[in-house]
């Protein structure tokens, strides 16, 4: 007999009662570490959405100048008559350059006038020749022009190189500018530059820091050279690690010393500073001029004239002085062109619009020029090769297998096959592409349909097949034998059986895994990479067998280039891309939701 | 009459729907509209010559193209080889390329008698060509057409002849997944076994050498086995793979416990779509968000702990292509572990196990097999995955298990030789060998996995 009384006490002692806290807090372990990867994954997929929306943002506007650019006749049209496209393009090249040119004279060298060619895109003056040719009757008149921003005035115009902030200022000035040169000298009645030298300051002790540590570094290699030369064993390794020492002793009492220079300029700052370009740029403007300052005392300032002005002294409000705290040296707008894009703000020529022009035009080398409408198309017709050829093949061959096929080798074999095919790297497709494929269809159509999404598509619909398969058996599968039995008792064949009943009540499932497969199709990148289908294609492609991009190619592309406008046009063609992943499934479910019967 | 030829396809389709209408009407008009005394419905009678029409239009199309293109080239390279017998073989394929360039009015690298000569026998043959790849295809569709019209009569058995010609139709479409196979297994072995008949069939240097130049050491055709030692190559993919798996695999398996076992039906129907989208997210996006957040954002942690990391590191690369496997993990393993039946559960607990215990103790044991399948395809994926380390890890090889440093994978150099400058028929031979490589370990890896699921399935069912 067992004693039930004794029995209970085991489970209702307070040992019992830890134990069951134990085994319950590692249940509570157990769902909180489940809790947690599932929170890994959500955190990951907010944070990698969250940088493709967000570096995207910079690719939603675009930024104009305004401004009215002459069109005489005697340079678009010297002789007369119809206009020529050539004559046309030339000279509206030489007329925005000229007019940029009239607005800022005092862009003088060479170097300036590069600079203010940059200011507008190349594409502009293309823009204008072409509205020309449209309008002649504009010819002889000044047409008011909106110039396309180069990608570096938009990107300045957005903020992304620094924002010039006003420092509040309460104190009059005197400027004085020197008669043959650019140098201008600045007294104020009060310091102003506090803020300015406390910037200066931390790029002082942050050199002198990097110094210390090279420093450091060369000390190490002083230290292990002298471990070195007490154990080394012969003249000549003993000569040798003498040498080095010596070098690095030098290179290290060098380093020191520049440190401490800069250590010591950190404490005199405020008396004396020197801005060089890897310090916040401070540019003065007053009397419709623009003074950068290079060199700044407590009440007085050196600098060198960018706009000219005229020896003034001005009042508090009358004069501004901006800083900019990213330093010129890290960003692709120079001070010079700073002044040109303000004072074109000034001017109200500067407008911002939403970006058309990447939802409709083709690749470019320009990045404000550059969109993804080119690539879309050709993602639109390598899809539609895709379908037409995995579509009929898929189905037909998941009918076969799963209604036709006899119970044997060669049907277990094809099966396996599918399962593998499956799972082959992308890439593999990709070698099949350009070693059968390519040559196969440059055979068959005689011609060189490298990049031509046909090719990508055969390429991208063997690949999907087998996901169309499994999908389309599974659905085929899912029709009850009940139907089939049905049909069959009345008479219809095998075929019709099939064709006739089981095809139309397995097609939202079939539907629904083509589309699943063409937007894995619609995302692949290798295979295409592969085939050669990365080419520079500035054209819209018209048909199946004209040179194309696709979105996922356009993303490569343009992920690899080092313009820093390029990398937010990633990311906007990366949104493009998603939006249409998200279409395809939204439909693969409403087809799954609305279509889907179950028995 | 140059562009005629093009629309011999549609011609053929079009003649096959309207012998489906003779072959139909005919077929009603054999039983004077009494369709009860026809062996076959009307429609079939029609279908049987449709299918006759394009079969036979479309084959001979294709096959007049190909062939004829090829017999052209074969007889004027014979005739070029006649009139100059000193011409080597590559000068022979320039004057026939020459030829066609004149014949067909563009330019050419150079004109002489020769060539002109060929070149009118090049337009000759081509027009004779082109009226063959008309005429031919059409007259013959047209005849069996017409053939197939005589035999309508109340007992032909036309629907059992279509059905047979669709269920070939059928059998071919299925057959394409095997040609897809066979296509890619004969690409790669063709120019893997050239690769190594180059480099005098040091295999061995291939699988164990340690220096990775492919391209520096080609000369004459002939390769340095040195130089073509696979072993950074795939120490890199490796060390990617298992950094990998070691993010997917617990992310992955803990995900699809929570929500098996611990979910509400609210949670689950949130969750598992999140993990859907990241599973559908293209993986050149990934790569992006790999090169763009994760590397430098693993750079500057790893500074702020006064460690140096590569831009390019391993572990930027590997912890993105984890990411993107964890729904791969999770779903497979969901799936299994739904898949281990109730009463194994209802018996644990009925001995008085938590949940937790059931999942430990039971149900984990018991998916075992599955969830390391679910593993090993993560794995294969992981190795065959491209566009995240082409635009995230190293290019160099580099040997070396440090994650902070920049390795490369096979599959980055398949894409860089393939990609790159160098001539085609260079690169290509250790791109196939390596493309065959990555072919044959998925494969092993897929084959092993789906063998032990299906295995497992068997079990509970």
């Amino acid at each position: 007999m067992v004693d039930l009384t004794e029995l209970s006490a085991k489970h209702t002692s307070a040992e019992a009662a830890s134990r069951v806290r134990k085994r319950n807090a590692s249940q509570v372990r157990l769902k909180l570490t489940g809790l947690f990867a599932i929170g890994l994954a959500g955190l990951a997929l907010v944070a990698l959405l969250w940088t493709v929306v967000g570096s995207a943002m910079g690719t939603v506007t675009e930024h104009y100048v305004t401004i009215s650019v002459p069109v005489p006749a005697e340079d678009f049209n010297p002789e007369g008559g119809e206009l020529d496209s050539v004559t046309v393009g030339r000279a509206a090249q030489a007329a925005v350059r000229d007019r940029m040119r009239t607005i800022f004279d005092f862009a003088d060298t060479r170097a300036e006038q590069r600079e203010l060619a940059d200011i507008v895109s190349s594409g502009a003056a293309f823009e204008l020749a072409d509205t020309i040719l449209e309008n002649p009757e504009l010819v002889g008149q000044d047409v008011e022009f909106s110039l396309v921003a180069s990608d570096v005035a938009d990107l300045y115009y957005k903020g992304f190189y620094g924002r010039l902030t006003d420092v509040p200022t309460s104190t009059s000035v005197r400027v004085e500018i020197a008669e043959d040169s650019d140098e201008a000298s600045i007294f104020l009645q009060q310091n102003v530059f506090r803020e300015v030298v406390d910037a200066v300051k931390i790029e002082l002790q942050r050199r002198a820091d990097r110094a210390r540590d090279a420093a450091q570094l060369q000390d190490n290699g002083v230290r292990a050279f002298e471990r070195r030369l007490e154990t080394a064993s012969n003249e000549e390794e003993r000569a040798e690690f003498q040498t080095e020492i010596t070098s690095r002793t030098t290179e290290r009492d060098r380093l020191i010393g520049i440190a401490e220079d800069l250590e010591n300029q950190v404490q005199t700052a405020g008396t004396s500073d020197t801005l060089d370009n890897r310090m916040p740029s401070v540019l003065l403007k007053a009397g419709g001029g623009w003074i950068k300052l290079t060199q700044i005392q407590q009440q007085t300032a050196q600098g060198t004239v960018i706009e000219p002005l005229e020896t003034a002294e001005f009042q508090a409000g009358e004069w501004q002085m901006l800083v900019n705290t990213t330093p010129e040296v890290s960003r692709k707008v120079s001070d010079f062109q700073t002044v040109i894009l303000e004072d074109l703000a000034d001017m109200d020529t500067v407008t911002s619009q939403f970006n058309w022009r990447f939802l409709s035009a083709g690749d470019s080398r320009e990045p404000e020029l550059a969109g993804i409408w080119g690539a879309a198309v050709g993602s639109f017709w390598t899809m539609i090769v895709t379908f037409l050829l995995a579509f009929p093949i898929g189905s037909l061959a998941a009918m076969y297998l799963e209604e036709f096929a006899p119970k044997n080798a060669i049907t277990d074999f094809v099966e396996v096959n599918i399962n593998n095919l499956a799972a082959v790297p992308s890439i593999v497709f990709g070698l099949l592409g350009l070693a059968v494929i390519l040559p196969l269809m440059n055979a068959l159509g005689n011609d060189d349909f490298r990049s031509a999404p046909l090719i990508g598509g055969t390429v991208l619909a063997l690949m999907t097949l087998p996901t169309i398969i499994i999908a389309s058996r599974a659905a085929i599968r899912a029709v009850p034998p009940s139907i089939r039995d049905a049909a069959l008792g009345v008479g219809a064949s095998k075929l019709q059986t099939s064709f006739h009943h089981v095809l139309p009540l397995a097609m939202p499932g079939i539907l629904t895994g083509t589309i699943i497969g063409m937007a894995q199709a619609l995302g692949e990148t290798a295979p295409l990479l592969m085939i050669g289908m990365v080419a520079f294609i500035v054209d819209i492609p018209q048909g199946v067998t004209d040179s194309a991009s696709v979105i996922p190619v356009q993303i490569f592309r343009w992920s690899d280039l080092p313009e820093r406008a390029f990398s937010s046009r990633t990311s906007a063609a990366i949104c493009v891309l998603l939006i249409f992943l998200v279409i395809m499934n939204a439909l693969a479910v409403f087809l799954r939701k609305r279509f889907e019967r179950r028995w | 009459m140059a562009a005629i030829a093009g629309f011999t396809p549609y011609l053929v389709m079009l003649l096959g729907v309207v012998f489906f209408f003779i072959a139909k009407g005919r077929a009603v008009s054999t039983v004077d509209g009494k369709l009860s005394a026809l062996h076959s419905r009307p429609s079939f009678h029609g279908l049987l010559s449709l299918l006759w029409v394009f079969l036979v239009g479309l084959i001979l199309y294709f096959v007049i193209l190909i062939v004829g293109r090829a017999a052209i080239d074969a007889s004027l390279l014979s005739e070029i080889a006649i009139v100059d017998p000193s011409l080597r073989d590559i000068e022979m394929d320039l004057a026939l390329s020459d030829a066609k360039s004149i014949a067909e009015g563009n330019v050419a690298s150079r004109t002489d008698e020769l060539r002109e000569a060929i070149a009118d026998r090049f337009a000759n043959l081509t027009n004779l060509h082109r009226l063959a790849l008309f005429f031919v295809p059409l007259l013959a569709a047209a005849g069996v057409g017409l053939w197939q019209l005589f035999k309508v009569t109340p007992e032909w058995r036309a629907r059992n002849r279509a059905e047979t010609i669709l269920r070939g139709i059928l059998f071919t479409c299925a057959a394409i997944a095997i040609l897809t196979t066979i296509g890619i297994v004969l690409s790669l072995i063709f120019e893997t076994l050239l690769f190594f008949n180059n480099m005098d069939w040091r295999i061995d240097k291939f699988l164990f050498g340690t220096n990775w130049t492919p391209l520096a050491g080609v000369s004459d055709g002939k390769i340095d086995p040195e130089r073509v030692g696979a072993v950074p190559l795939f120490v890199g993919t490796l060390l990617i793979t298992l950094i990998a798996m070691l993010v997917a695999v617990p992310i992955g398996l803990f995900a699809a416990i929570y929500l098996s076992d611990f979910a509400s039906p609210q949670f689950r129907a949130w969750a598992k779509p999140m993990l859907e989208i990241l599973a559908g997210i293209p993986t050149v996006v990934y790569g992006f968000f790999a090169a763009v957040t994760m590397a430098p954002f693993i750079r500057d942690l790893g500074e702020s702990f006064g460690l140096s990391v590569a831009s390019e590191s391993a572990l930027a690369a590997g912890v993105v292509m984890g990411i993107m496997i964890i729904p791969f993990i999770s779903s497979l393993s969901d799936d299994v572990i739904n898949a281990v039946p109730q009463s194994l559960r209802d018996g644990s607990y009925g001995l008085g196990a938590t949940r937790a215990e059931t999942i430990r103790q039971v149900v984990l044991p018991a998916a075992l097999p599955g969830i390391v399948s679910a593993v090993l395809l993560g794995i294969s994926r992981a190795v065959g995955e491209t566009m995240i380390v082409v635009m995230a890890a190293g290019q160099g090889a580099n040997l070396t298990v440090n994650p902070l440093e920049a390795v490369t994978t096979v599959t980055v150099q398949i894409v860089m030789l393939i990609t790159g400058d160098t001539e085609a028929a260079t690169a290509a031979g250790p791109a196939f060998t390596l493309g065959f490589t990555l072919f044959c370990v998925t494969l092993g890896l897929n084959i092993f996995a789906l063998r032990t699921v299906r295995k497992y399935r068997e079990l509970y069912d």
